[in-house]
Order: C-alpha cells, then sequence, then structure tokens
C-alpha cells in the first residue's frame, strides 16, 4: 500500500463526517482527532520499528520492550493501589512472563532471533499480560472486600493468611483466565483472529497464517495463567502483617 | 481468690481506627475457670474487646497477658486455636454443615471424623442429620449452633462467645446456656461471652464486665449488676433487670 491509496482510504473517515454533520450527530470533533491521532501515532510506530529492524541492534529490541512493560504497569497499577508495592510485582510479573515466553521461543528455535518476530509478539504477550493483570486485580479486590468476614473467620480458628485468602484467590484467577480459555474455543468460527487476517492480507500462505496464529494462541494461554497466578501470590502476602492479622 | 492468675489480664489497653478510639484505657481480667460475662450497649467495644484476645487484631499500647504471657509471645496460630472466638456474625463458608464443622481440623491438614461430627452437632443441639445440609439452608439460631460446635473443634481453653444466643428462642437459649455452663464445668474452660440480655449475664456469669464508649465502666462479682456504683451504668441497667 502507498501513500496515495491511503489518502484515498481517507474516504472511510469523510462518510462518518458527512453523515454526522447531516443528521447532527456532533461526533465531527472525536472522529477527526481519532483518525489524526491513529495516522500520527501509527506512523510514529511504523519508523521507529522500521529503524529497530534496521539497525538489528539488540539494544534497541530491548528497549521496545522495556517501554512496553513500563506502559502497561502504568496502565495496569490503577486497578491495584490497594496492594503495597503493586508497581514492583507487575513490573516482575511482565518481565517474568516476557523472558520466559521468548526464552523458550528463541531457545528452541520456534522463531528466529530477529526484531520482525521478538517485537510483535512480545506485544502481544506484554498487552495480553496488562489486560490478564488488569482482570485479575479488578476482581481481587472485590474478592477481598466481600469475603472479609470469611476470611477474619478462618483467621480466628487458627488458619494461615494463605488459607485465609485462599479460595477468593482461585476464584479470582479462574475469573481472569476463564475469557482467554474460552475465546479459544471459539476461534476461527466466529472472526478470523487480526493478526491471522492482517498475514494473509500480506501475502502470507493461509496455513502458514494459521500455524503462526496457534503458536500466537498457545503463547497467550500461558500469558494468562501465569499472570494471574504469579501476582495472586505475589499480592497476597501484602494483605497481611506479621502478626496475621488483615490490614484494613 | 479470683485476681490470682487469670487467663486474661489486659493492662491499660488502647485501641483506635481511623482517628477514632474503640478502646481506651481497658484494664481488667477473665478470671481462670471461670465464666465472665461482658454487657453494654453496641458500640461499647465488646466485639474488638474479643477479637484482640483472639489476636484477630492488636492493641495500640497496652498489654494484654493470656496465662500470665504476653499476647505477642504467642504464635498467632496457636494462640488462636487455644483462645477459641464464636464471632457475632457466625460467618459460614459456603458449602455443608460438615464441611463447616471440619474447617477447623481440615486447617491443620486434619479430618473429622463423622462419629466426632454427630456428637459436636449434638452437644450444641442439632441433629445429626443436619451434616450433609447446605449451610445456606440454616436458620440464623442454627447457625449460631454450629458456629459454636465448630469453635469447640479446636477444644479451647479460653472460649470467646460474641452475641451467640441473639437469634435463639428462649428454649434454644436455655439449651445453650446450659451447654456452656457445663463445658466450663467439666473441662475448667474459662469463658467470657458477650450477651445484650442482663437477665443472662447475672445468671450466667461469675463474673461481669459492663462497657460503654469503649471503656470499662465497672467490672466485679455479677452480682454488681443489681446494685451498680456508677450512675451511668445503673441507668443502663435499670428497666432491662428485675
Ligand atoms: N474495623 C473497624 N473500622 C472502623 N470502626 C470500627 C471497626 N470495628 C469496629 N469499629 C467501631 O468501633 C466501635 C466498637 O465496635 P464493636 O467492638 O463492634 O462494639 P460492640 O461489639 O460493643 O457493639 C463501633 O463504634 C464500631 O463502629
Ligand atoms: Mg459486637
Amino acid at each position: 500500500m502507498s501513500y496515495l491509496t491511503l489518502s484515498i482510504s481517507l474516504l472511510f473517515v469523510i462518510i462518518p463526517l458527512v453523515l454526522s454533520k447531516t443528521l447532527n450527530l456532533g461526533l465531527e470533533k472525536d472522529t477527526t482527532i481519532a483518525a489524526i491521532r491513529s495516522i500520527v501515532q501509527l506512523l510514529a510506530v511504523g519508523y521507529v520499528l522500521q529503524f529497530v529492524f534496521d539497525s538489528e541492534n539488540m539494544v534497541y529490541i530491548l528497549l521496545m520492550v522495556v517501554l512496553m512493560i513500563a506502559a502497561a504497569t502504568h496502565n495496569a497499577q490503577k486497578k491495584g493501589v490497594a496492594i503495597k508495592g503493586i508497581i514492583w510485582k507487575l513490573i516482575v510479573t511482565f518481565t517474568f512472563v516476557e523472558v520466559l515466553t521468548q526464552g523458550i521461543l528463541l531457545g528452541l528455535g520456534i522463531t528466529p532471533p530477529t526484531a520482525q518476530y521478538i517485537i510483535p509478539i512480545s506485544g502481544m504477550v506484554v498487552g495480553n499480560s496488562m489486560v490478564l493483570a488488569i482482570l485479575f486485580l479488578n476482581r481481587f479486590t472485590s474478592e477481598i472486600e466481600t469475603h472479609q468476614d470469611k476470611t477474619e473467620l478462618i483467621l480466628s480458628l487458627g488458619g494461615t493468611p494463605k488459607q485465609a485468602i485462599h479460595s477468593q484467590l482461585i476464584a479470582s484467577i479462574q475469573a481472569s483466565t476463564i475469557p482467554t480459555i474460552e475465546s479459544q474455543k471459539t476461534i476461527g468460527l466466529v472472526q478470523l483472529p487480526g493478526m491471522m487476517s492482517g498475514q494473509i492480507i500480506a501475502g502470507a500462505d493461509p496455513v502458514q497464517a494459521v500455524l503462526f496464529q496457534l503458536l500466537v494462541l498457545f503463547l497467550l494461554l500461558t500469558t494468562a495463567v501465569l499472570t494471574s497466578i504469579m501476582l495472586g501470590y505475589l499480592s497476597y502476602p501484602t494483605l497481611f502483617n506479621q502478626r496475621m492479622q488483615l490490614l484494613k | 481468690m479470683m485476681t490470682a492468675n487469670p487467663a486474661v489480664r489486659f493492662e491499660s489497653v488502647n485501641f483506635s481506627r481511623e482517628e477514632m478510639h474503640i478502646l481506651r484505657h481497658v484494664t481488667g481480667i477473665f478470671p481462670k475457670g471461670r465464666i465472665t460475662t461482658v454487657v453494654g450497649p453496641s458500640g461499647a467495644g465488646k466485639t474488638t474487646l474479643f477479637k484482640l484476645c483472639n489476636g484477630l487484631e492488636s492493641p495500640d499500647d497496652g498489654e494484654i497477658y493470656i496465662h500470665d504471657t504476653s499476647i505477642h509471645s504467642y504464635n498467632p496460630v496457636e494462640l488462636r486455636r487455644s483462645v477459641g472466638i464464636a464471632l457475632q456474625k457466625a460467618t459460614m463458608v459456603s458449602g455443608t454443615v460438615e464441611k463447616n464443622l471440619a474447617l477447623p481440623l481440615q486447617l491443620q491438614g486434619k479430618t473429622l471424623s463423622h462419629e466426632r461430627a454427630g456428637e459436636l452437632l449434638d452437644v450444641a443441639g442439632l441433629d445429626a442429620s443436619f451434616l450433609k445440609r447446605d449451610v445456606k439452608d440454616l436458620s440464623g439460631g442454627q447457625q449460631q449452633k454450629l458456629s459454636i460446635a465448630r469453635t469447640l473443634v479446636n477444644q479451647p481453653d479460653i472460649l470467646l462467645l460474641d452475641e451467640i444466643t441473639s437469634s435463639l428462642d428462649s428454649v434454644s437459649r436455655q439449651d445453650i446456656e446450659n451447654l456452656i455452663t457445663s463445658i466450663n464445668r467439666d473441662y475448667g474452660t474459662t469463658i467470657a461471652w458477650i450477651t445484650h440480655n442482663l437477665q443472662q449475664a447475672l445468671t450466667i456469669g461469675d463474673y461481669t464486665w459492663v462497657m460503654m464508649d469503649g471503656e470499662v465502666m465497672e467490672t466485679g462479682e455479677s452480682s454488681l449488676l443489681k446494685e451498680p456504683q456508677n450512675e451511668r451504668v445503673k441507668q443502663f441497667v435499670e428497666g432491662e433487670i428485675d
């Protein structure tokens, strides 16, 4: 695709603008901002990626991954303000998930160690890890609230903090990972995954695209389960003090 | 004398939460092997007092001694097993009656035998046929009885009961009163019992605390309820006791 075809495709921005104007929907301003922002942001990312790909310098690749983890941490920490040191727990979780998945991919030679593979796959892994972290933290904080009496009961009977929080922890891990697992059951039936569609449009062999998509799906299973479990086990001890009392 | 070797001794205990004083300079004892009843209007700090003994909370300052040893020297898990508490809300974990009854042992990786479970229910005045029932289907009073039975599983030597007869009819209440007095008599278990029922506090108690606004107004032999010294205690007691 060229810049000429891209400018023609602005038709798809003009259609909603015209409709909004004639029907007085008041969407012109936001539509324009959205269009301009996506052009600027994506082109910037494109050029940065091109620069990193051309340089094939590991330092730049690493820098990109660090930026991804920083952005993911920034987004997810808002949901975990109730948990002490949540920022570090998120950084440790995202980093571990990223290092483990890339370690397996690169270590076993599943994907080549080039920016072309490392960066998009890291983006998907860290992005999904972030979504999972947000889902988990949302659920976990509400489970703690609702089941405070139960936690106190178990502590009062001589249970440890881990025993007192166990069922809330498991419920939160399950609730946050189920959407990832469930969505994979119907994949391809309703909607083609975006990445696979993109590859096919770009001219890849559909079966190759499917194989690659499967790799990503499996990767996201690990990402989902690992993120919730790690974050859960890193977080629950901060809810209690040394005397095994629930902090309120 | 009662004051010799108390099971629990509070020494100028303060406890606050979010700038609010919940307990102020609380000093007093739960005599060993006796039944202490604790009365006072709601919000007086009675529940908080018990949570401190069971180690669910810690005082801001002051000291609590359990059998003459500072509460801080106990391992929290051991403390909570030997100072058992039946919480005011009679909280249940979801599942069957048997699961709830077995909970204290399950937390130690042990199991509760079917016979023992039946015995405990019987002691608390519930039929053994309840074992497989879902706790959701129990009435408030039945949950209170189950909560007492569950607290007894750990065989505590100090037993804290927080308004455990509030949802019971008078027959069941009588049963529980008999149960608690017989536990006290047969095993020498020290008992502290929060109640709204001043008649109960007087007849069941050997020793009584009257609390108001986080402070201990009077403590002594339960007969103090008949002739309180403090003017506010007199007002509180009047009309509620014959
Ligand atoms: N966790 C808590 N946070 C804030 N205030 C509390 C908490 N627990 C108890 N309180 C307050 O402390 C006071 C005493 O409560 P409590 O010990 O339950 O009294 P009682 O059992 O005599 O009714 C009440 O005013 C109550 O609102
Ligand atoms: Mg209370």
